[in-house]
């Protein structure tokens, strides 16, 4: 378990003269946040096991600028759109994964238009690629039999119709997978997109992370399988309203896949 | 003196369909008041997302008992308005039913049936629509917005479908002509004999009588479209058409930021440069939009397009959790806003005399512009492709960029987001700690 991570960065692969084959892009969250740094780290030590020749821009790398531009600051969204393709076009990166659907959206939509041409996943596409070519194999997942509700993130699901890899992922571990009555296209958002993570809701009747959290309540879940490090912030703090955070775990794919190797 | 009808039937036609003409004309002027939009790309998606989502309904049927009552009388009222090409004719012409005495009497019987059972269908969906705003009263038909003009509006435009259906339906039972072919009278024969007793006479008044009230009715309700949400009967092909075909998340980069930041990261440029030749007295471009000028042409379209069906704002997580904003709000103040610059227009020869409002502020509060959660849910649930998140984004640059408004929590992220390149105050340099941690 405690096994030390491995995590070379673009500059240290550039000095000893190697490629990576995917660079990691990690986000602001999964950079600073400490729970979605969890996140980070079980994704990591899945590439880990995969042997995955990847690497990560560490210092180098600064927050896309998605949160700007949903705020309504194209300025500092260009800023650092222009700034981060300098030194991603510098180590003529090719593909890039990410666990944060925002920085996923942001990198792949936003930034070819501004001269950043990737081809971009988001974790649970590439780990979905790791299960298809039998890189990552699950056997008595630790998860068998426990009930998933699984939130879809507005940034992977509606804004990009990516709603079966996350799917496909969770199907591998052998556990009861239970939609919420919205979901995939219709799926509630969690309250935290449009840069309502970093202030207080305007005036309401309800927080919008306690209507979704309803909604996967009424799934009776062991687990709320989550994609986005916010969503992560924001269902975990419903379930703590609810007062069920002893009896229901939220957690990122990403951590149940590495839980269920062992990891 | 015999041609007295067709000469008012003449003046009556043309003045109906010259008047809607003439709207039609500030209609496409008002959308024009918005800036251009390049949306020339691949045409063939888009004619396929105008077959699919307006022509097929598609998306109409994601709520299935709206959805198949909606196509009962969008198929119904595309398909009886063939009968005013009869009408047309006869009208003009001082014919009676031309159509029997060309085509097949078959094929006139069964073209008629079909569209005396299709009006029917559509009386029977019409008063189903009018239990659920008015006796139901589903939740999404009671908002705030919806209260005064929006809510009558709704309700005249049922009751309009339920009297020319009517007078179709009566029309034909009273014509003893044509209820003389026995042959497509599949309806009308049943309301017949509501009318017998009557003589001959009084039944052909009657018939007239429901003959021109039908046609004058038909284009009486051509010409309320342009001041009613029910222009998507029209709007909802173009606008399916113009809608994105980019995803959803992918919001556009603002070309007039690019090009500032480029000049600013350009160690080349000069600054106090001289303006290009012809360009030393242009108004630099405003960032982002608090008018309806600022809107792209489509904005502006979507704004005309928008039914009021209430779907965006039924799956908004603002909305859903109490709080002001509502999707279908920001498209019907972006109309209304865009109307009133139209008049001002009128009024004013033809040029928009500066009326101290905007839509920022004066019709959308901060208060909702903030609310959004950039989601989508709304652009998703919108049967005819509109986007209010798109409008409600431009507002936002313009809040942030122009006027240095946003929530203050915000603008310590953006500074964050500045000086270390991350929304927290945490140092770039301790950006990969959580490798050791």
């Amino acid at each position: 378990m405690s096994e030390k991570l491995i995590v070379p960065t673009m500059a240290e692969m550039m000095t000893q003269g190697k490629t990576p084959d995917i660079l990691f892009w990690v986000g602001s969250a999964g950079s600073y946040d400490d729970r979605a740094k969890k996140i980070t780290k079980a994704f990591v030590k899945i590439l880990n096991k995969a042997n995955v020749n990847f690497a990560v821009l560490g210092t180098e790398e600064s927050a896309t600028g998605d949160l700007a531009k949903r705020a309504g600051n194209e300025f500092l969204f260009q800023m650092q759109a222009f700034m981060n393709i300098e030194v991603l076009n510098a180590y003529e990166v090719k593909r890039i994964v990410t666990c944060d659907p925002h920085s996923y959206n942001c990198l792949k939509n936003e930034y070819p238009e501004l001269g950043g041409n990737y081809e971009v996943l988001h974790h649970t596409q590439f780990i979905k690629q790791l299960i298809d070519s039998k890189v990552i194999q699950i056997e008595n997942s630790t998860f068998s039999g426990k009930r998933i509700t699984f939130h879809d993130p507005c940034y992977l699901g509606r804004a990009n119709s990516e709603y079966l890899a996350p799917r496909d992922v969770l199907s591998v571990l052998n556990a009861n997978l239970i939609e919420m009555k919205r979901s995939k296209s219709t799926a509630l958002c969690c309250g935290a997109g449009g840069a309502q993570m970093f202030k207080e809701p305007e005036k309401g009747n309800k927080d919008i992370n306690e209507l979704r959290t309803e909604d996967a309540l009424e799934t009776k879940p062991d687990i709320i399988a989550t994609g986005c490090p916010y969503c992560m912030t924001m269902m975990s703090d419903g379930v703590k309203v609810k007062e069920k955070e002893n009896e229901i775990q939220v957690m990122d794919i990403a951590e149940l896949i590495a839980s269920a190797q062992n990891l | 003196m015999e041609y007295i009808p067709n000469i008012i039937f003449a003046i009556i036609l043309a003045a109906g369909i010259g008047y809607f003409a003439n709207n039609v004309r500030k209609l496409v002027r008002n959308i024009n008041l918005g800036k251009d939009l390049d949306v020339s790309d691949n045409k063939p998606q888009r004619w396929k997302n105008m077959a699919y989502i307006a022509l097929g309904q598609s998306k109409m049927v994601k709520r299935p008992i709206a959805g198949i009552l909606h196509i009962v009388v969008y198929v119904g009222f595309v398909i009886i308005n063939i009968e005013v090409l009869e009408i047309i004719i006869d009208g003009l012409f001082g014919t009676h039913r031309i159509g029997h005495s060309i085509l097949p009497s078959a094929l006139y019987g069964f073209l008629i049936g079909s569209f005396e059972v299709l009006a029917l269908l559509v009386l029977v969906a019409v008063i189903v629509f009018w239990i659920r705003r008015n006796v139901i009263k589903l939740k999404r038909f009671m908002s705030s917005e919806m209260k005064g003009w929006p809510k009558s509006d709704g309700n005249i435009i049922l009751y309009f479908e339920v009297v020319l259906m009517c007078l179709f339906l009566v029309m034909n039972a009273t014509d003893t002509v044509f209820q003389g072919y026995n042959s497509g009278n599949v309806i009308s024969q049943f309301i017949a004999p509501l009318f017998d007793g009557l003589s001959t006479s009084t039944l052909h008044i009657i018939e007239r009588a429901a003959w021109w009230m039908h046609i004058v009715g038909i284009l009486a309700f051509l010409n309320y479209l342009y001041f009613s949400k029910h222009l998507h009967i029209l709007l909802a092909f173009p606008n399916t058409y113009y809608g994105k075909l980019t995803p959803k998340g992918q919001f556009p980069n603002n070309p007039t930021v690019t090009k500032e930041v480029k000049m600013m990261m350009d160690p080349d440029a000069d600054p106090f440069a001289a303006a290009p030749e012809g360009e030393e007295d242009a108004v630099p471009e405003k960032f982002g939009a608090s008018d309806v000028q600022d809107l792209s042409w489509v904005n502006l379209l979507n704004a005309y397009t928008c039914t009021e069906c209430g779907r965006c704002t039924s799956e908004c997580p603002a909305n859903l959790t109490g709080k002001k904003l509502s999707p279908r709000k920001i498209m019907m103040d972006t109309r209304d806003r865009l109307v009133e610059v139209g008049k001002n227009i009128d009024a004013n020869k033809g040029v928009f005399v500066d009326d101290g409002k905007q839509l920022l502020g004066d019709y959308v509060t901060d208060e909702e512009l903030w609310a959004c959660t950039s989601c989508n849910a709304c652009v998703e649930a919108c049967p005819v492709s509109i986007d209010p998140l798109n409008i409600i984004m431009q507002m936002r640059q313009y809040s942030v960029m122009e006027k240095s408004a946003a929530p203050t929590e915000l603008n310590n992220m953006m500074t964050n987001i500045e000086n270390n390149g991350a929304p927290w105050p945490y140092n770039q340099m301790d950006r990969l700690n959580w490798k050791d941690e």
